[in-house]
């Protein structure tokens, strides 16, 4: 991929405005909650107040005649359930007969007011049975039955994962030394400024309009067009700017199919936005992870062989989960090279809050735990941490244990960087009691290889047509969440045709109008829309060139683009207006378009579960944390942070850094504080779902950050390009961990990394804190699949049936 | 968003009249400054007034006032303006950190000296919306009957959030009263009760007109609050510090620990292991220890209890060496 004029960038690789940036910064930039229609009307959602019941009776009646109230919706209402995955269809916009947490929604309103609706909702009544709750992994292990869905793989074990990538206890007994740890990682959520909201419009013709607050405007369409049993044809999705959204934006909403509902009920346009009480309750963030991992090195710490165990708490519906627990085993293998690899990975039904994909989706977990292991085999070996992982990393152009391929790896240069920026070698095990280093990698995808549902069609699509007034629009269904997806579009299609990212107009993230993008998430905006934008702009250019070619007298390979013009390479004094060159281009063959589209390459891996993991490229990033702890009182302030990320080739730097600064923010408050906490013996309550005592750093006790971009253009990236959305954010939360037991030789295996865990670390006899044990599941016969160097097709051998245990 | 409840909303220009309105109005009435605490109180319903009389408008309430060497603080006055007063800073630096660490800049520019000092006292099982609250019954101090934070203690354990009064309590400031009696002083340390939800002595109707400060002579005072973040947040303690030095020497001291337990908890027996002392380390161990032992957080704010009451001894070493340091400098 990449377009073949990359050696000769004007705008690619060059910091630019954001072609939204001053609508943002003079607030103009209308989101979602911003509009308002004509006649609209205000929805609310009545939530469960029962972590687990049965809802003997729902009675509306009151509320129904309330002043102000147009229409009062109930599960009954919308009787068909969906849910992003197409094997995890558990969710109802409104519960018909069971709650399972609190916050799940049983109403909906639509009144001529905010008041109105909120009075609304305090008159209806609801009877509800209550039923077992199911606080915790523990408790969800201890029944062999189903109590949250009954299509659950095993009791409560929404999910069994077994996977083994030739003989792990071979490995182990080659091994010069192997230890096993036991880790956990908290759950936490996205957080972002803009609450969810969603207005729907249902026109007289029979046409529904929804604007959201959406990731994923085309998945948002299929789950409308199922509950509401319309065709797609009659729906428009049209996803408003995020503000922001990490994960949280990414899968169907409630809110979002009651509005509609509520429209098409009443006739009038009804919104309905989240409280931050609510964002809190519909979550989908990062999934409290559970981890066991056994790793056996030989003496220079190569890893020969990997035992990774992981067990989620998913809260009570499936969403993304099923992936986020295969991504939980997935990219172990990518960083540094893995001989054997074995993965057991299950996900539990609890009464909370449902847990889904936030920036990093399933990754940070288990490379928090592989980091913090990896630093502790350095020191039992006695190999400096930095040379444990630059010694051995993953080749490039290479296949992993478990199948995944690896193109490009700027992970070496990533690790030089933050070494010589952080002065490391005068620093790790030198500084004075309280202070302290630590380093530690990661990698991310470049977009998820598969779409959410399985089809043959391109992940991405762009159309774009040329004005004969020399502007350029490009319509694609991608979505800028703030991570500047707009812009790449702008840049690329400027860069190619020679004129400037203002000339060019982006239509995004409408169903109606644009082509298909999968939506922002798994990263892979950059690469997937960057390349239809690069094939799309490329044929314009061609069409371009062939037309103006005579007029320049000169052949159309010979024709370039540059300055808003057209002109002929060897002779630039020939040339003409860039809109010249369209309006010659549209007498000879009418209007001027293209399209571009992208699909990724089929991963190596045939096994079940090979779909999670691969990816068209791998970004990779390495930072080294400085921390002070104050040994009187446990608390760990985080100075400086050096990060270096493999971005193959930036197309804004400026928006690059922008991301690997946002995620090092992000990454200091998971490291530190954030997660999501209920109260198990009060009814499953969030202890505290609110931004005051939810909490996440502010400007105080942000760090200083040093930035390091590095790597080699990628050959599947647009002009080289990779991700730089989530991978940046992996690094962070171990490096800290590291850094303190360099500090004040503490181990916190878990995070948060509280000043409580820190204290109390401090006056343990193995200064350890962490968990103590990883739970007995019953884990599926594993899926045998022959690494690569044992000559393996990448799919797994035929398992005896009569073999099971 | 949260919405507020209907409510009258009354701007009396002066004492009188906001007293009058009180009166006209009965127990449905409340007195609103700044609004920073009352008004996301009354969006989760945990106050529900049908009049809300500001005291916004009532300019005899602000400002700092200088009357027979002491230093009055109208309760109007802002805790910006308190933070960033020049006299409050240079005299009074304890008050002026306290003010300076409440909250953030927005809302210490529209939160009031008052209202930090009568601030509602908080719980996390009490600081929810209506909603919440419904989904474990409510609790004692709104609506329920139970403290769940304490299930079989009769009383209400919400916390003295307030940062400005454990200072008031060291210090020995006093409290203006005005009602339609007339008006009443009464130290601060009368001014608050231990319970979470009877938590200040003043009558509904009364209204605090001032806080009025000792004469700053041949006393020092440190406040130190700790919290998760340097902004924004109420404190999980704090520790304030009053020192009488002769010479080198302390001749009086009081201790006073804020949210730790549902007033300002004044702590004679650490205040008393330092007086007579040069305030050497070892004093300082025995009244940090004294300080720790009653201090008894509760499991509804922010952080573990148990690193909480840990952190009273850290905190009031460091108060105290503070001082030590102070003295040695002048």
């Amino acid at each position: 991929m990449g377009s073949d004029r990359a050696h000769d960038l004007r705008i690619v690789g060059t910091s630019q405005v954001m072609v939204d940036a001053v609508s943002k910064v003079t607030g103009k930039t209308v989101f979602a909650d911003d509009l308002q229609l004509p006649q609209m009307l205000y929805g609310k959602l009545l939530r469960s107040t029962e972590p687990h019941a049965r809802i003997r009776k729902l009675n509306v009646s009151k509320a129904v005649a309330a002043p102000g109230v147009k229409a009062v919706i109930t599960g009954a209402d919308l009787p068909i359930p969906f849910g992003i995955l197409p094997v995890s269809q558990d969710e109802h916009v409104l519960c018909p007969e069971v709650v399972r947490f609190v916050g799940d929604p049983v109403a909906a309103v639509a009144a001529t007011s905010e008041d109105a609706a909120f009075e609304a909702l305090n008159l209806i009544a609801v009877d509800y049975e209550p039923l077992e709750p199911i606080p915790s992994i523990d408790t969800a292990l201890e029944s062999d039955k189903p109590q949250l869905h009954d299509y659950a793989d095993d009791g409560n074990i929404h999910k069994l994962i077994n996977l083994e990538f030739g003989d792990v206890e071979e490995g182990f007994a080659d091994a010069h030394h192997v230890r096993e740890d036991v880790f956990f990682f908290q759950g936490n959520t996205h957080l972002a400024m803009e609450q969810h909201s969603a207005t729907a419009d249902w026109s007289a013709d029979g046409r529904l309009t929804l604007w959201s607050a959406t990731q994923t405007p085309h998945y948002v369409h299929r789950a409308v067009a199922k509950v509401l049993e319309l065709e797609p044809s009659r729906i428009r999705v049209i996803a408003c700017h995020n503000g922001g959204a990490f994960g949280g934006k990414s899968d169907p909403f409630s809110h979002e199919i009651a509005a509609a509902k509520l429209a098409m009920l009443t006739g009038r346009p009804v919104k309905i936005t989240l409280t931050r009480e609510e964002v809190f309750y519909c979550h989908r963030g990062r999934h409290p992870v559970l981890m066991w991992a056994k790793t056996g090195v030989d003496e220079s710490g190569k890893i020969l062989a990997m035992h990774f165990k992981t067990c989620l708490d998913g809260g009570a519906y499936g969403s993304y989960g099923v992936a986020s627990t295969y991504y939980t085993g997935a990219l172990q293998t990518v960083t540094y090279e893995v001989e054997r690899y074995k993965f057991q990975g299950a996900r539990v039904f609890t009464n909370k809050p449902p847990c889904g994909p936030k920036r990093g989706h399933g990754t940070p977990q288990p490379r928090f735990a592989l980091e913090v292991q990896l630093d502790k085999i350095a020191e039992d070996i006695g190999v400096d941490p930095v040379d444990l992982r630059r010694n051995h990393l993953q080749p490039p152009n290479s296949v992993t244990a478990n199948w995944l391929k690896i193109g490009t790896i700027g992970l070496g240069e990533c690790i030089d960087a933050v070494v010589e920026g952080a002065g490391w070698k005068e620093k790790f095990k030198k500084l004075p009691f309280g202070k302290g280093v630590g380093i530690a990698c990661s990698s991310y995808i470049c977009g998820a290889g598969l779409p959410i549902y399985w089809n043959d069609m391109p992940q991405s699509g762009v159309q774009l047509k040329c004005d004969r007034g020399g502007g350029v629009t490009i319509f694609c269904g991608s979505i800028d969440i703030g991570q500047g997806s707009d812009s790449i579009l702008a840049y690329i299609t400027a860069e190619i045709l020679g004129i400037d990212p203002i000339d060019v107009r982006v239509v995004t993230a409408d169903t109606d109008l644009t082509p298909v993008d999968l939506g922002s998430y798994s990263s892979r905006v950059t690469l997937m829309t960057g390349n239809a934008a690069v094939q799309a702009a490329e044929k314009v250019r061609d069409i371009i060139a062939f037309h103006a070619a005579k007029k320049l007298e000169t052949e159309p390979d010979k024709v370039r683009f540059a300055d808003r013009s057209v002109l002929a390479a060897d002779d630039p004094d020939q040339r003409i207006a860039f809109a010249e060159a369209v309006q010659l281009a549209e007498a000879a063959q009418g209007t001027v378009g293209s399209i571009g589209w992208y699909k990724p390459e089929k991963s190596p891996g045939r096994y079940r579960g090979a779909g999670v993991g691969p990816s068209p490229a791998y970004s990779y990033s390495a930072a080294i944390a400085a921390v002070d702890v104050d040994p009187e009182t446990g608390i760990v302030t985080v100075p400086k942070i050096w990060i270096a990320h493999d971005i193959g080739q930036s197309i804004n730097p400026m928006t690059v850094i922008g991301q690997v600064e946002g995620s090092v923010y992000m990454g200091l408050g998971e490291a530190l504080m954030e997660e999501m906490v209920y109260r198990s013996n009060r009814n499953v309550v969030h202890k505290f779902p609110s931004m005051l005592e939810y909490k996440s750093p502010t400007t105080h006790e942000m760090c200083e950050i040093e930035t390091f971009l590095v790597g080699d253009p990628d050959p599947n990236g647009p002009f080289g390009a990779k991700e730089a959305g989530q991978g940046p954010l992996l690094p962070v939360m171990p490096a800290v961990a590291n850094a303190v037991y360099d500090a004040v030789g503490v181990r916190v295996d878990e995070v948060p990394i509280t000043p409580e865990k820190v204290f109390k670390g401090l006056r343990s006899k193995d200064h350890r804190v962490g968990p103590k044990s990883f739970p007995d599941i019953p884990w599926p016969e594993p899926l045998c699949i022959p690494t690569p160097a044992e000559g393996g097709d990448g799919k797994a051998l035929r398992v005896e049936t009569a073999a099971k245990a | 968003m949260l919405r507020l409840p209907r409510f009258d909303y009354l701007e009396p220009k002066s004492l009188k009249q906001a007293l009058k309105m009180r009166e006209a109005s009965g127990d449905n009435a409340m007195y609103v400054a700044g609004g920073t605490d009352l008004y996301p109180n009354m969006k989760r319903r945990h106050q529900d007034p049908t009049t809300v009389i500001s005291l916004a408008n009532i300019r005899a309430l602000t400002g700092v006032r200088n009357r027979d060497g002491h230093t009055c603080i109208g309760a109007n006055t802002t805790l910006t303006q308190v933070a960033k007063h020049r006299r409050i800073k240079r005299h009074y630096p304890a008050i002026a950190t306290a003010a300076g660490s409440i909250s953030t800049p927005l809302l210490r520019n529209m939160g009031t000296l008052g209202g930090n000092l009568c601030l509602d006292t908080r719980c996390n099982y009490y600081n929810q919306t209506l909603e919440w609250r419904k989904s474990i019954d409510y609790c004692m101090k709104k609506d329920g009957a139970i403290c769940w934070v304490a299930p079989s203690s009769p009383r209400c354990w919400a916390v003295n959030s307030s940062d400005l009064a454990p200072v008031t309590v060291a210090i020995g400031a006093e409290m203006a009263l005005v009602s339609a009696d007339g008006e009443r002083v009464v130290p601060a340390g009368k001014f608050y009760n231990d319970d979470g939800i009877e938590y200040l002595t003043k009558r509904p109707d009364e209204i605090l007109t001032e806080l009025r400060l000792p004469q700053p002579n041949g006393w020092d005072a440190t406040y130190l609050k700790l919290a998760r973040r340097g902004s924004f947040d109420f404190p999980v303690l704090g520790v304030a510090a009053w020192i009488r030095w002769d010479g080198d020497t302390v001749a009086d001291a009081r201790i006073v620990l804020g949210a730790v337990a549902s007033y300002p908890m004044p702590v004679p027996e650490a205040g008393a292991a330092i007086i007579g002392t040069s305030l050497g380390d070892d004093a300082i161990e025995t009244a940090a220890t004294a300080a720790f032992k009653p201090s008894k957080p509760m499991d509804n704010t922010d952080h573990g209890l148990s690193w909480r009451k840990q952190m009273t001894r850290v905190y009031v070493a460091r108060a105290l060496k503070e001082l030590r340091a102070n003295n040695k400098l002048i």
